[in-house]
């Protein structure tokens, strides 16, 4: 179906289903009990999951498929937010314009950053790459903050001209044709509490309409190019294929990709910062991709949902909450668990994360896809491992 | 141009710092192999050396003080530091202030002593591994040690102060001829440049000098051959990685009188003098050394009035600009080796 | 007037001169030899003729224009696939997969954005990439990872990739180095094939001189970087020069 294989058409169906039912998935437990700690299911929380899995999806397509290690694609994600900024500040609150020319933009910026960068190869291709992004950074701090607003960067306000709101001077909100990003139904059912909310669900389409066309990009002998370029360039060559171009057009797209996951993020919360392109932005979307499994469908996802998903839940939680998850232990137990657990989180969730990509990496050095992988394979579950894998095109 | 000498020679202690990390960081490349993001936290650690070392000499007891009083007319609380009494209030008071310098004989054991561990606990394991796992291990790494820092340091920087011979400043503008006051330099970074300096002819002279070293250096250009000659070349591999873990080490120690080292000072290096790296040229050690220099004179140069009136931003974005155009026009890097990283 | 002519080539490495005047003329649809002892400079010649090295002077002509400065795409793109000494194929992908891009790149140029299309829809070069694997006898092997493959099997991987673009000038740098008797004879029995179907003219590298006579029209003997002499097989046997060139390297 959609024109994929069997196989693929399965996956995106149940990427398809864990995107849509998220807001009931992700809080499972009841709201009050002392596990509600670890729900995830509200609104701003899986509006980043699946942001960020767009810039990782995206990512992906490049460093996945080609190898070529992008330390820069932060910077895209930011032209994307500005330009997104912009358009609801000059035209209207509808995120639709701002959707689209945070792709244009980004794209325009990555083909030229991409034509110089793809010049060099290796770790060369990475430093030029984080050369063009930290000076991006750098001027949207100081000498562009006209456009960019400096460092507190910019906000939609009342003031803005925003020309094709009708209601122009009254304060709109990020909308998609009047429906609001920021409205939510809250739903209780016994004891649970769900949050069907609008901009998870536009961000979450989004989502899988990239997630799709990665499969398809997959698939295509493009992306099989891509594939030969990683493994033998001069082959490639001495087979009559230019390379260069190749390249080029996988990065322009994974730049576009970052673009839309910035201007996503402006739909659902309408302000930018230069902080969005500094360098440990394009690190983080590196570790989500590794994280996951580079060069699979679904390891991107998984990496970047992995890594949001501690830093806003382990960071969240302190010591009382340890005391009360501990207290049916004996009193001098439970200090002590508590004194040990301590550091890995509130504050210490990046310790946590570190050892994490540490033991990701020791242990299993194909990321978490692999370790389903094998998890399915102790379960005896053959034939459903290789769902997540890239199969050989057949 | 008395105003250009002194960006000159600001930019100088700042690309002695580069200069150093760069020289670990390929060092450890040229013969690894492996690409180490977690330099910059030996960078960072070797400045928490400085901090352990001069809190732990400082230790104190609290005496009361009778003949004065504080506004409640309690006694007034003195701390006497421990070492007062063990050496006397003078010698004492003077290892307090010299703590700096004197980390450096706290910090080279130390350093060498986790750059082993390092390179025997983790980093062997990923000798044959893609960079990218590389890279992936060596940040999660610098991300433990630096959240390890910032638990029993806290997340502000952490006054540490040069003895007091040098805290001052002296006017190098009169030692050249040029009218008093118009450069005004301070003792301890001439003091860190002198230091990178021997510190970075050290290192080229046991390159170039010791038996290691020659097998070291024969091992960079063709591992496999050295090899074949029956030479024990990875425990020499993990005695150069405790050699570049103390470089970086001592780098920071020094440093901490310049900047007050925190728990991020390694990361805020670390892209920079992968830049450097890669501006100096993969895997050449005198690259990585010109590199830091250039860069960082550079920096301080562009940060002047006139040349930011000139170009706005420039101060900000110059290393950047000048590794772009480098690398663009020297594929390889000002000094690199051919098909180094290029795979 | 043959389909390759070169024309007073000289390549110095430094000190060494790897090619010294070297003058060639291949004619359309003939096998021509190229054999010599070690470091003769013979890999030398292949490289400047699809663009890898370019010579110090001289000049190439294939099909009446010059490939000097040009790319190495735009050189296969003109009709010169070339086999390598090592074996140069796309170890991560499938065998399949590796026959699959040069018909791509046949079909396609030497770029196009078809990243909506679908591998396993690709009729047409499905059919052509499985009957050129069926050709050297490796269909059974074509979903493998091809850096898994036997040495022996990677030169003929590349050997039908190459094959599959139905170059004019097929460029062969020493194809059967590594292969078992066997093999040696499939590959002999392949190309011999191949030549009496298909339009193709072959440039083959080869210390196997069984394999040398067995094919061979024309053969050129290169020693230090400049050719010694060109005659037919029969001819070059009791040569006094090629004795002399081979001197105890091999019994011609
Ligand atoms: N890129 C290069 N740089 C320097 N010297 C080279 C280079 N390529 C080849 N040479 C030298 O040029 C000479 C000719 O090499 P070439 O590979 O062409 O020989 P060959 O005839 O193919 O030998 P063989 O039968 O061993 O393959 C050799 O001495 C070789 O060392
Ligand atoms: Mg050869």
């Amino acid at each position: 179906m959609f024109g994929l294989n069997a196989k693929d058409t399965r996956l995106l169906w149940i990427v398809i289903g864990l995107t849509m039912l998220a807001p009931f998935l992700l809080n499972p437990f009841p709201e009050g009990s002392e596990l509600a700690q670890f729900n995830a299911g509200y609104p701003d929380l899986m509006q980043r999951f699946v942001i960020f899995g767009i810039f990782a999806i995206g990512f992906n397509i490049l460093f996945g498929l080609t190898g070529y290690l992008s330390f820069g694609h932060a910077a895209f994600l930011g032209v994307g937010s500005y330009a997104a900024i912009w358009m609801m500040k000059l035209l209207t609150m509808n995120v639709i314009p701002a959707i689209i020319m945070s792709i244009v933009f980004a794209g325009l910026f990555s083909l030229i950053v991409g034509w110089i960068s793809l010049r060099r190869s290796g770790i060369y291709f990475s430093i030029l790459t984080l050369a063009f992004a930290q000076m991006s950074y750098a001027l949207a701090y100081s000498v562009l903050t006209p456009i960019t607003g400096g460092e507190t960067g910019l906000q939609a306000k009342i003031s803005d001209p925003r020309i094709l709101d009708s209601n122009a001077g009254e304060f709109g909100r990020a909308n998609l044709f009047g429906l609001h990003m920021n409205s939510s139904y809250e739903l209780t059912i016994g004891r649970w509490e769900f949050t069907v909310n609008t901009g998870y669900y536009l961000a979450a389409c989004v989502m899988l309409i990239s997630f799709y066309m990665a499969i398809r990009i997959f698939r295509s002998p493009f992306g099989m190019m891509l594939r030969a370029i990683k493994s033998n360039q001069q082959r490639m060559n001495y087979t009559g294929l230019s390379t260069r171009p190749y390249t080029l057009a996988a990065f322009v797209i994974s730049g576009m990709y970052a673009g839309l996951a910035g201007g996503l993020m402006v739909a659902m919360d309408t302000q930018v910062g230069p902080e969005r392109m500094f360098w440990t932005a394009s690190g983080e979307v590196v570790l989500m991709t590794i994280l996951g499994g580079a060069g699979t469908l679904i390891g991107p996802v998984l990496g970047a949902g992995m890594i949001k998903y501690m830093e806003n839940i382990i960071s969240k939680i302190n010591d009382s909450i340890l005391h009360q998850w501990f207290s049916f232990l004996p009193d001098g137990l439970e200090d002590v668990i508590v004194a040990v657990v301590h550091p890995f989180i509130g504050k210490g969730w990046s310790l946590t994360l570190g050892l994490t990509f540490m033991a990701v990496v020791i242990f299993l050095p194909g990321g978490l896809v692999e370790g389903g992988q094998r998890l399915g394979r102790l379960f005896g579950r053959k034939s459903a491992e290789s769902d997540k894998k890239t199969p050989p095109a057949e | 141009m008395d105003a250009i000498i002194l960006q000159i020679l600001n930019g100088l202690d700042k690309g002695s710092a580069y200069a150093l990390i760069a020289l670990g960081l390929t060092l450890i490349f040229g013969t690894l192999g492996v690409v180490n993001f977690a330099h910059g936290a030996l960078f960072m650690l070797g400045a928490f050396c400085a901090v352990t070392l001069s809190r732990i000499i400082s230790l104190s007891y609290i005496v009361l003080d009778d003949t004065k009083k504080d506004f409640l007319g309690n006694p007034t609380k003195i701390e006497v530091p421990y070492i007062y009494d063990w050496l006397g209030a003078d010698t004492g008071a003077a290892i307090i202030d010299w703590s700096v310098p004197l980390s450096i004989l706290f910090a080279i054991p130390v350093m060498i002593l986790i750059g082993v561990i390092m390179e025997r606990g983790l980093i062997k394991h990923f000798y044959k591994r893609p960079h990218a796992d590389q890279i992936l291990v060596t940040f999660g790494l610098a991300i433990v040690l630096q959240e390890v820092i910032k638990y029993y340091f806290g997340a502000n920087p952490i006054p540490t102060p040069a003895p007091e011979a040098f805290s001052g400043s002296f006017d190098f503008g009169v030692l050249v001829g040029f009218d008093p006051n118009s450069i005004i330099y301070p003792y301890w970074r001439l003091v860190y440049f002198a230091f990178s300096m021997v510190l970075i002819a050290g290192v080229f002279a046991f390159l170039q000098f010791t038996t290691f070293g020659m097998v070291v250096r024969a091992g960079m250009a063709d591992r496999e051959t050295v090899g074949l000659l029956g030479i024990n070349i990875d425990k020499r591999f993990t005695v150069m990685f405790g050699i570049a873990a103390a470089v970086a080490g001592l780098a920071g120690v020094m440093y901490t009188p310049i900047n007050p080292p925190n728990y991020h000072m390694g990361m805020d290096f670390l892209v920079l003098s992968f830049v450097v790296v890669v501006v100096g040229g993969m895997g050449s050690l005198p690259g990585a050394v010109a590199a830091g220099f250039l860069l960082g004179v550079l920096e301080s140069l562009a940060s002047m009035g006139w040349v930011i009136d000139l170009i706005p931003g420039i101060n900000q974005v110059i290393i950047y600009l000048v590794a772009i155009v480098i690398l663009l026009t020297r594929p390889r890097g000002l000094l690199g080796r051919k098909g180094v990283m290029e795979e | 007037m043959g389909i390759l002519e070169v024309k007073g080539v000289n390549k110095r490495f430094g000190g060494l001169q790897a090619l010294g005047d070297v003058n060639l003329s291949i004619k359309e649809n003939t096998v021509h030899a190229i054999i010599g002892p070690n470091g003769a400079g013979k890999s030398t010649l292949l490289n400047c003729l699809v663009g890898k090295l370019i010579p110090d002077s001289g000049s190439v002509m294939f099909d009446g224009k010059s490939v000097l400065g040009r790319k190495p795409h735009e050189i296969n793109q003109m009709g010169i696939s070339r086999v390598f000494q090592t074996p140069e194929i796309f170890a991560d992908l499938t065998v399949l997969e590796n026959v699959m891009i040069p018909c791509f790149a046949k079909r396609d140029g030497a770029f196009r954005l078809h990243a909506f299309e679908s591998v396993g829809q690709e009729g047409g070069i499905l059919e052509q990439a499985e009957a050129i694997l069926s050709d050297v006898n490796m269909l059974e092997k074509r979903n493998m990872h091809a850096g898994s493959l036997s040495r022996g099997d990677k030169r003929r991987l590349e050997m039908a990739m190459c094959l599959v673009q139905e170059p004019k000038l097929l460029l062969l740098d020493e194809p059967t180095a590594g292969m078992a008797r066997a093999d040696t004879n499939n590959t002999i029995d392949l190309l011999k094939e191949i030549k009496a179907t298909r339009n193709i003219t072959m440039a083959i590298i080869e210390h196997d001189m069984h394999v040398v006579f067995s094919l061979a029209e024309r053969i050129t003997v290169l020693a230090q970087g400049t050719p010694l002499v060109e005659e037919t097989p029969e001819n070059i046997k009791g040569h006094p020069k090629v004795r002399e060139a081979y001197l105890g390297e091999a019994q011609v």
